[in-house]
C-alpha cells in the first residue's frame, strides 16, 4: 500500500511582526535586505522577543485542526548551519519532554477520509537563497534576509493518504481552512510550502523537499509513485534517502547533501521562558474563532435554501463568503449568492483583481435588490457589475451612464410588443396554437431592448396581446 | 583630585559642588594613560567622555535635572554593546565589530547621566577565569602584576580596583564577576537571573548568566543594581524587581539570620589562608547575631562538570553565527565557497573558545547527549532542588569565592582542568539562578581573599543587606599602585 505524509509550512502572513522583533511579516513589500534589525539578522548580544500574538493563531489552527493544546508550550533550538539561517540555529519547537508544541495529535476529514495530525509547531522562516550563475561553477549565492523570522506553522501528519488525488483534496481543505482562519493568506507566494515523504508497499520512506506550490506537490507525489513502482517492479531496492524535487525538469532528484545524516542538537531555547496557554486563554481564542467552512454551508442551505453546490463555493472562500456575510439579508441572500457565484466570481478570481476592485457589499445589495424588484435584468446587471468592480460608481450612476434599466413602461414595452408581433407573423401564430413558444416572443422583445424589458412584464402584456388578438 | 571615592561619595560631591565632573572624568582618563599601559584593563578608551561630563556639570551648574549618575566615569565590559563602538569580545572574531545598539543596561546607566570611560578586558567570549585567553593580550592584577586579575570579568575588577573608574560592569556565567573581584579586591555581584537585562549582553551560556556590578563598596553595587534592574521587554527572562530600593534599609544588620556553611566549599582543594579568612568571617557574623552552621550540598561535587557541559552546548550554538557571512574580519566581494566559511571563520577563534565549541558540539549530540547533556541537565535540577532545600533552613549561604588565592600568569594555561576547578565555589549560584555577591574581606601575601554569601532567589535585598554588614567588619588596605 502507498503511504503518504506531508509537512506543511505555513507563514502567518496577517501576523503585524516577525515571531521575534518588530519588523514586518509582510517581508514581500521591501527591497532586498531592508526588512531586517538586530534581533532577525542574528547580531551580536540581540535576544529573541516572542510575538504572542503568533503563540495565539498557532494555537488557534490546532483547535481547528482538532489537536490537543498543552497547558505549556516551550521553543527549542536546532542547530545548523546554513548561510540563509541568521543565528546559524532555527527556533522551533519539539516534543521530547511530552508536548510543548502548540498543538499535539489531532485529526481532519478530507471527504470519508480521516487524516490524523501529528503535531503542530510553532517556528522562525529562515531568510531566502537567491541563485544567480549559469553554471554550478559560477554559481553565486545571495542571501535575503528580509523573510528570516517570519512566523512559521508547521503541519505534520501521519503517512494517511494513499495517493496524490487524497492529498490534493487535503491541501485545498487545508488551505481554505487557514484562510478562513484569518491567520494566513495562502494565495501570497511563498505563504504555503510543503514536503511530503512517499514510500510503497515494501519500500522504504523517500522525503521529497524543496516543492515549490501545492500543484507541484501533487506532480512530485505522482512521480515519485511512478518511480518507486518502477524499481520495485525491477526489484531493484528503493533506498531511504531525501530527493528534491526540479521543479524544471518535473522529476525529484537524489539530494546528494547529507542532510538526513545531520544532527540538530536540539537544547531548549533559554532565552525564550516556557509560555502558558491557561483554559481562559483557550476559552477566549474558541470563542473568538470565526465559524468554520462546513458550519457555514450548512447555515447558508438551512437557512437561505441556497443550492449546496452554490454554498459550498461561498462557503470555502473566505472573500466570497465575507462579502455574503456583510451584503446579504434574508430577503436577498440567494440573489447575493448567486451574483457572487456566477457573475462576481469571473471578475475577481486573482489576487490582483481582488486588490484592485473597487465594488463594495453595497453595491450587491443594490443590485440584488434591482434585480429583485425588476429594474434591472440578470443579464444588465451582468454588465453593470463589471462596470462598478472597474470604477467603484453607484448602480445608478452606472445604469443611467449605460442605459440599463429595464423597459418597465407599459406603453413603451407595448410599441415594442406590437413591433415584433407584426415581423413575427408565424411565431404569432403558432404561440397561439401552442403557449409554450411564447419564450420565443419574449426572446425576440428583449433582444430588440437590449435585454432591458421587464420580462414579466413582458411575458404579461404578449399574453395578452395574443388573446386579444383572436 | 581624589579618585579613590566610592560611588555614592562622588554623587555627593558633584550634588553640592565639591566634584566638577569633568574634573573628575579628565583625572581618570589620565589614570587611565598612565597605568593601563602596565594593567592592560582597558580595549578602548571613550574619547567623547570629558565633553560628556562637562555637559552634566552645566546641567548641575543650570539647575537642570540631573540623572543619578551624575557623570559618574564607568567602564563596561567588552561583550556588553554600547552603541556606535567597537565591542569585541576580546577576539578576532569581532576585532572590528561596531555594535549598532545599546545594551538594556547601557540605556539604563546613560539615562541616569553615566559616563562611560571604556570597554574593558575578558577571556575571550567571556570563557575563562584568567583574562589570559583575551586575544588582545592579559589583564594584570594591580596587588602584583605578577598575577592574574582573574576572570572573566578581568578588567573590569582591575579598573575598579586600579581606580581606572568607579563602578563597572561585568557578566557572570560561572562566577565571572565574582571571580576577579575577589582577586581584586572589589566588590562583585551576580543577581538573581532575570532581575537584570541581558539585552546587548553577548550570549556566551545564555541560560544562566547575568550581567552585574563590580564597585568598591556593598552600598555602591545596590546604587547600580537600582539603575539597572528590572523588567525589559527586549528580554523574555526578565523578572519584575517591583521597583525595590537595595539601598534604603542596607544597614539593617543580620540579627538573628541563619547562615549555613557550605562544607563542600571549605574542605578538599582549599588554600589554608582562604579557609582561616573563611572562619574569621563566619565568626565575625556571628558576632553580629547571625546564626552560623555547616550544611552539606552533595551535588556540588558535580557541579563544576555540569557547568562546562551545559555552557559547552550553549556556547555551541551561540557562537554558531560567527560564520564571517553577515559581518566579519575579512571579506571578498566574490564571496568564497559555501562549505569553506565555517572552517575560515574558525580559524579566528582562540584555544579556549574552540576547545569548548568542540566539546558543545560533542557532549549534546545524538547518541552522546544522554551520557553527558542530559546528565549535565539532571544535576543542575537536583542541585537546584537541594539548594532550595537548604533556603528552607537558612536565609544565607556562604563559603570562600574561591578556593585559592590568585595564581601567577601563565602558572595554568596549559592545565584546563585545573582552570575550571578553580569555579567550584561559583557555579553553583549560576546553575541554580540564585543571587551571589563576593566581598573582599583579607589580603595574604598582598593578594587579596573574597568571601561569598548567596542568598535564595529575589532575595537580593536581603543579601546585600548581610554583604553590607560583612564588609563593615573590616578595613582593607588600598591597592599598592
Amino acid at each position: 500500500m502507498t503511504k503518504i505524509g506531508l509537512e506543511i509550512h505555513c507563514q502567518l502572513t496577517n501576523l503585524e511582526s516577525k515571531l521575534f522583533c518588530s519588523c514586518k511579516a509582510n517581508y514581500r513589500e521591501f527591497k532586498i535586505n531592508e526588512n531586517i534589525c538586530p534581533i532577525c539578522m542574528g547580531l551580536p548580544g540581540s535576544l529573541p522577543r516572542l510575538n504572542q500574538e503568533a503563540v495565539k493563531k498557532a494555537t488557534i489552527i490546532a483547535m481547528a485542526l482538532n489537536c490537543t493544546t498543552p497547558e505549556k508550550i516551550a521553543f527549542f533550538r536546532k542547530n545548523y548551519f546554513y548561510p540563509d539561517l541568521p543565528k546559524n540555529f532555527q527556533i522551533t519547537q519539539l516534543n521530547i519532554y511530552g508536548n510543548t508544541s502548540v498543538g499535539g495529535p489531532g485529526s481532519i476529514m478530507v471527504g470519508d477520509k480521516k487524516i490524523r495530525i501529528t503535531r503542530i509547531q510553532l517556528e522562525e522562516d529562515p531568510g531566502r537563497l537567491i541563485y544567480e550563475g549559469s553554471s554550478s561553477k559560477n554559481q553565486i549565492t545571495l542571501v535575503d534576509y528580509n523573510r528570516a523570522g517570519t512566523p512559521l506553522v508547521e503541519i505534520v501528519t501521519e503517512p494517511d493518504f494513499e495517493n496524490p488525488k487524497q492529498v490534493r483534496d487535503f491541501l485545498n481543505i487545508l488551505s481554505d481552512l487557514l484562510e478562513n482562519l484569518g491567520v494566513s493568506d495562502p494565495s501570497l507566494e511563498g505563504a504555503m510550502r510543503a514536503d511530503a515523504n512517499v514510500s510503497i508497499q515494501g519500500g522504504n520512506k523517500v522525503e521529497i523537499k524543496n516543492i515549490g506550490s501545492f500543484h507541484d506537490l501533487e506532480k512530485a507525489v505522482h512521480f515519485e509513485i511512478t518511480r518507486q513502482e518502477s524499481l520495485h517492479s525491477r526489484d531493484i531496492q528503493i533506498v531511504q534517502e531525501t530527493r528534491h524535487w526540479d521543479d524544471r525538469r518535473k522529476i525529484t532528484i537524489s539530494s546528494r547533501s547529507k542532510e538526513e545524516d545531520l544532527d540538530y542538537r536540539y537544547f531548549l531555547e533559554g532565552d525564550i521562558p516556557w509560555v502558558s496557554i491557561s483554559d481562559e486563554i483557550k476559552d477566549e481564542l474558541k470563542s473568538k474563532m470565526p465559524e468554520s467552512i462546513s458550519s457555514k454551508k450548512e447555515r447558508y442551505v438551512s437557512k437561505y435554501n441556497i443550492p449546496g453546490q452554490v454554498a459550498d463555493v461561498l462557503s470555502s472562500d473566505k472573500f466570497y463568503s465575507d462579502l455574503f456575510e456583510e451584503s446579504h439579508t434574508p430577503e436577498n441572500a440567494k440573489e447575493i449568492a448567486n451574483i457572487i457565484t456566477t457573475d462576481l466570481m469571473g471578475l475577481v478570481d486573482t489576487r490582483e483583481k481582488r486588490r484592485d476592485s473597487k465594488f463594495t457589499a453595497t453595491h450587491l445589495k443594490d443590485l440584488a435588490e434591482s434585480i429583485q424588484s425588476g429594474k434591472i435584468s440578470r443579464n444588465s446587471a451582468k454588465n453593470a457589475l463589471h462596470e462598478i468592480v472597474r470604477t467603484g460608481k453607484s448602480l445608478s450612476q452606472i445604469m443611467s451612464e449605460l442605459d440599463l434599466g429595464n423597459v418597465s413602461d407599459e406603453s413603451e414595452l407595448s410599441e415594442v410588443i406590437q413591433q415584433i408581433m407584426s415581423e413575427e407573423q408565424q411565431a404569432v401564430k403558432e404561440a397561439k396554437s401552442n403557449p409554450k413558444t411564447i419564450n420565443y416572443l419574449v426572446g425576440k422583445v428583449m433582444q430588440k431592448t437590449k435585454g432591458k424589458a421587464d420580462p414579466a412584464m413582458t411575458l404579461n402584456l404578449l399574453k395578452n396581446r395574443l388573446v386579444s388578438d383572436d | 583630585m581624589n579618585l579613590r571615592i566610592s560611588a555614592l561619595d562622588y554623587v555627593q560631591g558633584v550634588k553640592n559642588g565639591n566634584v566638577s565632573a569633568e574634573d573628575f572624568v579628565a583625572s581618570t582618563l589620565e589614570r587611565i594613560s598612565d597605568i593601563d599601559e602596565r594593567l592592560h584593563a582597558f580595549l578602548s578608551v571613550n574619547d567623547d567622555a570629558v565633553d560628556q561630563a562637562r555637559s552634566i556639570d552645566k546641567k548641575v551648574k543650570s539647575g537642570d535635572k540631573v540623572g543619578a549618575c551624575f557623570g559618574m566615569p564607568i567602564s563596561i565590559k567588552d561583550n556588553i554593546c554600547i552603541k556606535n563602538s567597537k565591542t569585541t569580545c576580546a577576539s578576532k572574531m569581532l576585532e572590528n565589530f561596531i555594535a549598532p545598539y545599546d545594551a538594556t543596561v547601557i540605556t539604563k546607566l546613560r539615562n541616569q547621566d553615566a559616563v562611560f570611560v571604556g570597554k574593558v578586558n575578558l577571556d575571550e567570549f567571556a570563557m575563562g577565569l584568567s583574562t589570559e585567553f583575551s586575544a588582545f593580550g592579559p589583564s594584570k592584577n594591580p596587588w602584583n602584576t605578577e598575577y592574574v586579575p582573574g576572570g572573566s570579568s578581568g578588567g573590569s575588577a582591575v579598573s575598579v580596583s586600579a581606580f581606572e573608574c568607579i563602578a563597572s560592569l561585568g557578566s557572570d556565567t560561572g562566577g565571572s564577576v565574582r571571580n576577579p573581584a575577589s582577586f581584586c579586591s572589589t566588590v562583585g555581584y551576580k543577581p538573581t537571573y532575570g532581575l537584570i537585562s541581558r539585552y546587548g549582553l553577548i550570549s556566551y551560556a545564555n541560560s544562566i548568566e547575568q550581567i552585574g556590578p563590580l564597585t568598591r563598596t556593598v552600598k555602591d553595587a545596590a546604587f547600580m543594581l537600582n539603575i539597572i534592574a528590572g523588567l525589559d521587554e527586549n528580554d523574555n527572562t526578565t523578572v519584575d524587581s517591583k521597583n525595590t530600593d537595595y539601598l534604603s534599609g542596607i544597614d539593617s544588620g543580620i540579627e538573628g539570620k541563619r547562615i549555613g556553611i557550605i562544607k563542600e566549599m571549605i574542605g578538599e582543594g582549599i588554600d589554608s589562608r582562604v579557609l582561616s579568612a573563611t572562619k574569621d568571617a563566619i565568626s565575625k557574623l556571628e558576632s553580629l547575631g547571625a546564626i552560623c552552621e555547616e550544611v552539606s550540598l552533595d551535588m556540588v561535587k558535580y557541579s563544576v562538570a555540569a557547568y562546562y557541559t551545559i555552557t559547552a552546548t550553549e556556547a555551541g550554538s551561540n557562537l554558531a553565527r560567527y560564520d564571517n557571512i553577515r559581518y566579519g574580519y575579512d571579506f571578498t566581494v566574490e564571496g568564497y565557497e559555501f562549505n569553506s566559511y565555517i572552517s575560515k571563520a574558525r580559524r579566528n577563534f582562540g584555544p579556549e573558545v574552540k576547545r569548548r565549541m568542540m566539546i558543545g558540539g560533542f557532549v549534546p549530540s545524538a547518541g552522546h547527549a544522554g551520557k553527558y547533556f542530559l546528565k549535565a541537565l539532571k544535576v543542575k535540577s537536583k542541585l537546584t532542588k537541594e539548594v532550595n532545600e537548604a533556603f528552607k533552613r537558612f536565609d544565607l549561604l556562604i563559603s570562600p569565592t574561591v578556593p585559592i588565592l590568585p595564581f601567577r600568569i601563565g602558572e595554568k594555561i596549559d592545565d584546563p582542568i585545573s582552570l575550571f576547578l578553580v569555579d567550584i565555589n561559583t557555579v553553583t549560584a549560576n546553575l541554580t539562578g540564585k543571587p551571589a555577591i563576593s566581598v573582599p574581606f583579607a589580603i595574604a601575601n598582598g593578594l587579596p581573599i573574597g568571601i561569598q554569601l548567596m542568598a535564595d532567589s529575589m532575595n537580593d535585598k536581603l543579601l546585600l543587606q548581610a554583604a553590607f554588614a560583612l564588609e563593615s567588619t573590616i578595613t582593607l588596605p588600598e591597592v599598592p599602585t
